[in-house]
């Protein structure tokens, strides 16, 4: 049984990174059927980081991102904090709304509403993942939006959690359309007992 | 001349020309103290209210019950006087949901935190007796804290929104 992220063992890693991998590629699928465009991805980098190096990972802890945040329940007792830049945001919205969007200053509130379906829908792909590998009962919350330094949007999680361990299970995606690639961040917070009982699911004590 | 960075669950102490910073304070909230006569000062940024709720946990500037304590009596070791020092605070703001969600919501929940993170920062000082002389607290916004001991000028920047010299 493992207290701490700490004590995760490599082969636990490797088991988390394959998840993450599972769910990038669900939630690319998922985008492209939401775009009506073909989305290709390239294989997605999972880390377990210290959440004091998270923020410098999105680009530091002062930039500018929208941050979609959801609440699991259920088996699973946890979070997920979805990370856009502003190149991604506007790649969505352009396609989607035929827009001419390039910053954050021009969203309003139809923008912003797509954005949290955007967030929703693929949070949601990553979380079917892991309930379908795992067999566990994991409910999703509505989606929180907000746009503001990345740090600050980060501090919610992080204390939420803060009490359980310094790292968090960290997945970096680029997303390619046609015309253009953009990055996207995602970033999973679980209670340890969750995480325990997600990798027991999977035939690791 | 140098600008000291201070992480997240982390406190520095600085005196003059060096000067303090933390960035992107979201329900955190950022401490600054100063001892005038000795120009001392210090930045702390605390993610959560109490040990007590974190058994075990030994980071004690994870918490404002016992990180503030920590750094007066870091400051002192440098010759400051806590009878002397005065406060300013920024930060604990509410990043995600609405006024209604956390209204409604139980205090022990995660909405509320940087409500409950300024509180707790606030009785912590007012047991060791160092007055809050500034603060900028709550609302829905991230925060930039820069403490500079030579002024004791407290400069709070956010996104779309003027700095603040405090």
């Amino acid at each position: 049984m493992n207290a701490r992220y700490e004590d995760l063992s490599d082969i636990h890693i490797d088991v988390l990174r394959e998840i993450g991998n599972i769910g990038a590629g669900n939630a690319a699928t998922a985008l492209s059927v939401m775009l009506g465009q073909p989305i290709d991805m390239t294989l997605p980098k999972v880390n377990l980081l210290e959440f004091n190096k998270v923020a410098d990972a999105v680009g530091g802890p002062e930039a500018v991102t929208y941050g979609v945040l959801l609440n699991l329940s259920g088996d699973v007792d946890g979070m997920i904090m979805f990370l856009l830049n502003k190149d991604f945001a506007h790649l969505i919205l352009n396609i989607l709304m035929g827009g001419n969007y390039s910053s954050f200053d021009e969203m309003d509130e139809l923008a912003l509403s797509a954005i949290q379906e955007v967030g929703n829908i693929l949070s949601a792909a990553y979380v079917k993942s892991i309930a379908e590998l795992t067999g566990l009962f994991i409910n999703v919350s509505v989606p929180e939006v907000n746009i503001d330094m990345a740090g600050a949007l980060l501090s919610v999680p992080i204390i939420k959690f803060g009490t359980i361990g310094d790292k968090v299970l960290f997945i970096e995606e680029n997303f390619q359309s046609s015309t253009q690639s953009v990055m996207s961040h995602m970033i999973l917070f679980a209670e340890m007992q969750s995480l325990n009982l997600m990798l027991s699911k999977l035939g690791l004590a | 001349m140098g600008t000291i960075i201070v992480g997240i669950s982390d406190l520095k102490l600085a005196t003059p020309p060096d000067t303090l910073v933390t960035y992107a304070l979201g329900s955190c909230v950022g401490i600054c103290l100063l001892d005038p006569a000795t120009r001392i000062g210090g930045l702390a940024h605390v993610m959560l209210p109490s040990i007590k709720v974190s058994p075990g946990d030994t980071n004690i500037m994870k918490f404002a019950d016992t990180a503030i304590p920590e750094m007066v009596k870091k400051m002192e070791q440098l010759g400051a006087f806590r009878s002397r020092m005065t406060a300013k605070i920024a930060g604990g703001a509410q990043m995600f949901g609405s006024p209604a969600l956390a209204s409604t919501s139980n205090p022990s929940d995660i909405w509320q935190i940087g409500q409950r993170n300024v509180a707790a920062v606030v009785a912590t000082l007012q047991a060791l007796a160092i007055p809050i002389v500034a603060k900028d607290v709550l609302e829905n916004y991230g925060r930039t804290v820069l403490f500079d001991p030579a002024t004791g000028i407290m400069t709070v920047k956010a996104l779309n929104k003027t700095v603040k010299e405090l």
